[in-house]
């Protein structure tokens, strides 16, 4: 077994325990590099198909192509597509920071969804080697109705047991990803052949890295048209992923406040 | 030195499809330099992201503290600010052509669950002791639970040099006092390396300040690592996670974690021990459909029958197939407050089965500091622990020593993990070796006189009057002081010992757990033989399982009574009328019931007789009116 190949096993693996006892489901769909990679793999666990809603949390902010991509294969794919409007800025925390207030929305969004409906399970496409705050994640990371992180208080997990029950009205995050790095995600979509956003291939001598909304996100100076070089790119490259999320750096703890408040 | 730096990086392959990764964790007591540790192997190595040794710095000058490492890992405002890791985290790092995951886990005896998190992840373990403080409660136990979870490729870190001066005595002393507690617990150190991780000695390069130290430093000694191939030569072991019927397929989907399967192998699955044959392995998006599929990859598979199979069974082939049970030993760390008692009950997960399980006994407790053990009602928090549970059903599984992934299990209850163990089953039997009906072409025939008949001439009912208890309790004594009263009284009745059926019937099977099951077994159907008979049976064995005495209850039907037959091992032991305690305490004797082997009283026992101190005649008394009260037909 190659790299590859054992990173595929272990997500099929969580996706089918997720499927087996956290439903209802429902996956997140960034519509990024990220997520599409855990569709694929859901279609590879479920051979050829998503057995469960994938959700997009929509700001309205998000880049044309990332729209192209949704519509195109979501049908391509044959989801069952659910697309949550966030609600405006200005019901956000006027104490964060702007661009984090911005980010906020989504996890606005994604706590009206759950008041809708009562997932249980809510898979999401998150790595460690993204940020810091996300490598102390579990993969089943349990969370209350108000999707609130209790970071000092994770429950353990080892030998592949995984968080199945929750009290009532809270869900599990899961993270099928969470083990993955930015080169793997590039490595198995050129392997796979998964279409690629052509937002990540350089247009005027720049690239996005990471997909988020165009108010909060920047492209990279990159001359990379095709996934060798953006593998060729990241090889060298010492700047973080997200540098281009700007919300990340606005303060000491911007991400973390973020994420324990429910973001993902 | 930049240049070094520079030549190493274009040399490195990020995320190399090729390069295996190999994950570290790095253990220890709390404040011994873990995560300092891992700050400092990123810096020497020239590997920070950009921005990274600015941001910390940022972090410390707010906090109006020197330079800190640790912030590195330490992503969380609230470690930073009350400088302790909470929790595991985990970094990408990389160094001659190896990928590795660092895992750096707490050292705070707090968080022992997010520690036991990190590390139940890693395939090789740094220890870190700190050279002034020496080896702490923490470095005992946290290399005893890497022990338990799995990690054998180990080395040590003797920290904080700088704080000895170096020394090399309080080195060695700290080297050989170390190296003989992993060795006592089975683990052995690859090396024992001096360093300072603050000041970079022995972390990336050699350390001139320890000239007397000539082995080779933490990122050396991480290439010496060995990663352990996935199983695919041990026997066939696929845990079903679930079956899927999105089509016209039904299929079984799993990861398999040992052993290889191929299209056409006939299966057996465990416990429910249906048998089918792999008709296809299924996948998509590849070229063509696999012919064969091993250890660590999560399959799809088809049969050649529609039999009924569900979560939770392991497929295996019909060679070396997994131990069925429905009692076992679990090694186990305890992981919350609330402390584990005999008698409780709670979720078990073994793989994908998920059942629940009784505790039955608690053996011992183990100090992880002085390596005793000492005799327990409870298992309080972060305590190590031999326990015997009983599941509620049959369930599939192996010894860890065996396979370990299919020889290891949690407890929990509704919302937290408890507890995870290693399996052993020391003296209790595979019960898969006690399947009744092996052939199916038999016609049952009805017999010529009923029991109704039976019972009408008798007088008296037919039944199974199941002696159970230790040697010497009085069972032998009792059942044919009991079996001539009733004679006397006109009863039909015959005693079934255990020494004389092993001269006869029984006398190809030794005292092997195995053995004396099937002992048991057979002693139970030739009971029911003489019960339908009409007569009333008395068996007289010391029948040690609680498991076989239920099986003979079953083959009984309505007619089987459990007497006990209760007396203190001392009393026995006392009494010796066979000399076989003396013989069992001197070792002449493996195996023996309430000394060397297990003895389950009843739970629910019909009668309970206790022998301890009364005699004979007034035990029998007893006996004899209670076949009276429940057999017995008035005339």
């Amino acid at each position: 077994m190659n790299r590859l190949d054992t990173l595929e096993a272990q997500s099929v693996f969580i996706l089918r325990e997720a499927y087996a006892t956290a439903r209802p489901l429902a996956a997140l769909w960034s519509v990024g590099k990220d997520s599409n990679v855990v569709l694929w793999l859901a279609r590879k666990a479920f051979f050829g198909r998503v057995p469960f809603p994938v959700v997009q949390l929509d700001t309205d902010m998000e880049l044309d192509e990332v729209y192209a991509y949704r519509d195109q294969y979501t049908k391509e794919w044959d989801l069952d597509l659910i697309v949550i409007d966030c609600p405006p800025e200005s019901e956000m925390d006027p104490d964060l920071p702007p661009m984090t207030r911005a980010a906020a929305r989504k996890s606005a969004g994604l706590a009206s969804l759950l008041e809708g409906d009562s997932y249980k399970g809510i898979i999401v496409g998150i790595r460690r080697d993204e940020e810091a705050t996300r490598a102390k994640e579990r993969v089943f990371s349990p969370r209350a109705l108000s999707g609130v992180w209790e970071f000092r208080d994770q429950p353990p997990e080892f030998w592949d047991q995984f968080a199945t029950e929750t009290p009532e009205g809270a869900h599990l995050r899961i993270h099928p990803l969470l083990h993955w790095t930015e080169v793997d995600i590039w490595r198995y979509s050129q392997r796979e052949n998964i279409p690629i956003n052509p937002l990540y291939f350089t247009q005027n001598g720049k690239r996005y890295r990471s997909l988020g909304e165009k108010n909060i996100t920047a492209p990279i100076e990159s001359n990379a048209s095709t996934v060798d070089e953006i593998i060729a790119e990241l090889e060298t490259t010492r700047s973080p992923e997200r540098a281009g999320r700007l919300m990340d750096s606005e303060a000491e703890d911007s991400f973390e406040r973020l994420r324990t408040s429910g973001y993902m | 030195m930049a240049k070094t730096i520079a030549t190493e990086n274009t040399a490195m392959q990020i995320g190399s499809t090729a390069g295996k990764l190999m994950r570290v964790v790095i253990v220890g007591h709390v404040d011994h330099g873990k995560s300092t540790l891992v700050g400092r192997m990123f810096h020497d190595t020239g590997q920070l992201p950009d921005g990274k040794m600015e941001a910390i710095q940022e972090m410390c000058r707010k906090r109006g503290m020197p330079f800190e490492w640790a912030f590195l890992m330490d992503s969380l405002k609230a470690e930073r600010d009350q400088g302790v890791t909470i929790d595991t985290s985990q970094i990408w790092f990389h160094h001659n052509n190896r990928q590795y995951v660092i895992i750096d886990a707490p050292g705070h005896r707090e968080f022992i669950r997010n520690m036991v998190t990190g590390a139940s992840n890693a395939d090789a373990a740094l220890l870190m002791i700190d050279a002034d403080q020496g080896i702490r409660r923490q470095s005992r136990h946290h290399s005893y639970l890497l022990q338990l979870l799995g990690v054998r490729e180990v080395a040590v870190a003797v920290n904080k040099m700088d704080l000895v001066d170096y020394d090399e005595t309080r080195f060695r002393k700290i080297e050989t006092e170390y190296k003989s507690y992993l060795k006592s617990i089975g683990l052995e150190a690859r090396r024992v390396i001096p360093i300072s991780a603050r000041e970079g000695d022995n972390v990336a390069s050699a350390s001139e300040r320890m000239p007397w130290y000539d082995g080779p430093s933490i990122i050396e000694t991480l290439a010496e690592f060995e990663l352990s191939e996935p199983p695919v030569d041990r026997p066939l072991r696929l845990p079903l996670q679930d079956v899927f019927k999105f089509d016209d397929r039904r299929i079984l989907a799993g990861r398999i974690e040992s052993g290889t399967l191929r299209t056409g192998d006939e299966l057996l699955f465990s416990p429910s021990n249906r048998t089918a044959r792999v008709a296809t392995i299924e996948s998509w998006n590849t070229e063509q459909a696999p012919k064969m599929a091993s250890a660590g990859l999560s399959v799809g598979i088809t049969l050649d029958e529609q039999i009924f199979v569900e979560r939770g069974e392991i497929a295996s082939h019909l060679t070396d197939p997994p131990i069925e049970t429905n009692v076992l030993h679990l090694r186990l760390f305890w992981l919350v407050d609330t402390p584990m008692e005999i008698g409780a009950s709670y979720g078990l997960k073994l793989g994908p089965r998920h059942l629940s399980a009784t505790v039955e006994q608690i053996e011992r407790v183990i100090d992880v500091e002085a390596l005793s053990d000492h005799a327990a009602t409870e298992v309080k928090r972060d305590e190590i622990a031999d326990v015997v549970v009983r599941t509620n059903q049959l369930v599939a599984l192996d010894e860890h020593d065996n396979l370990p992934r299919t020889g290891r299990a949690i407890l929990h209850n509704r919302h937290r993990t408890l507890a995870g163990g290693v399996i052993s089953m020391g003296n209790y039997p595979d019960q898969r070796k006690q399947i009744t009906i092996r052939s199916s072409n038999i016609t049952k025939v009805v017999h010529s006189v009923d029991t109704a008949r039976r019972i009408a001439q008798n007088r008296h009912k037919p039944g199974v009057l199941w002696f159970t208890g230790l040697s010497g309790a009085g069972k032998s004594t009792l059942a044919m002081g009991l079996e001539r009263r009733l004679f006397d009284e006109g009863y039909q009745t015959y005693v079934l010992d255990g020494d004389n059926v092993r001269t006869g019937l029984n006398a190809n099977l030794s005292f092997s757990p195995e053995d004396r099951s099937e002992n048991i077994r057979r002693v139970s159907e030739v009971a029911v033989l003489l019960a339908d008979a009409g007569l009333i049976v008395i068996s007289a064995l010391i029948s040690p399982y609680r498991a076989d005495r239920d099986r003979a209850r079953d083959a009984a039907g309505g007619l089987f009574r459990e007497v006990f037959i209760k007396a203190e091992i001392a009393t026995c032991e006392a009494r010796d009328t066979k000399g076989l305690y003396k013989r069992a305490r001197a070792g002449e004797i493996a195996e023996f019931t309430g000394i060397s082997a297990p003895y389950e009283e009843p739970v629910k026992p019909e009668l309970v007789i206790d022998t301890n101190d009364r005699d004979i005649d007034s035990c029998i008394d007893e006996l004899v009116a209670y076949v009276r009260a429940n057999f017995k037909i008035p005339s």
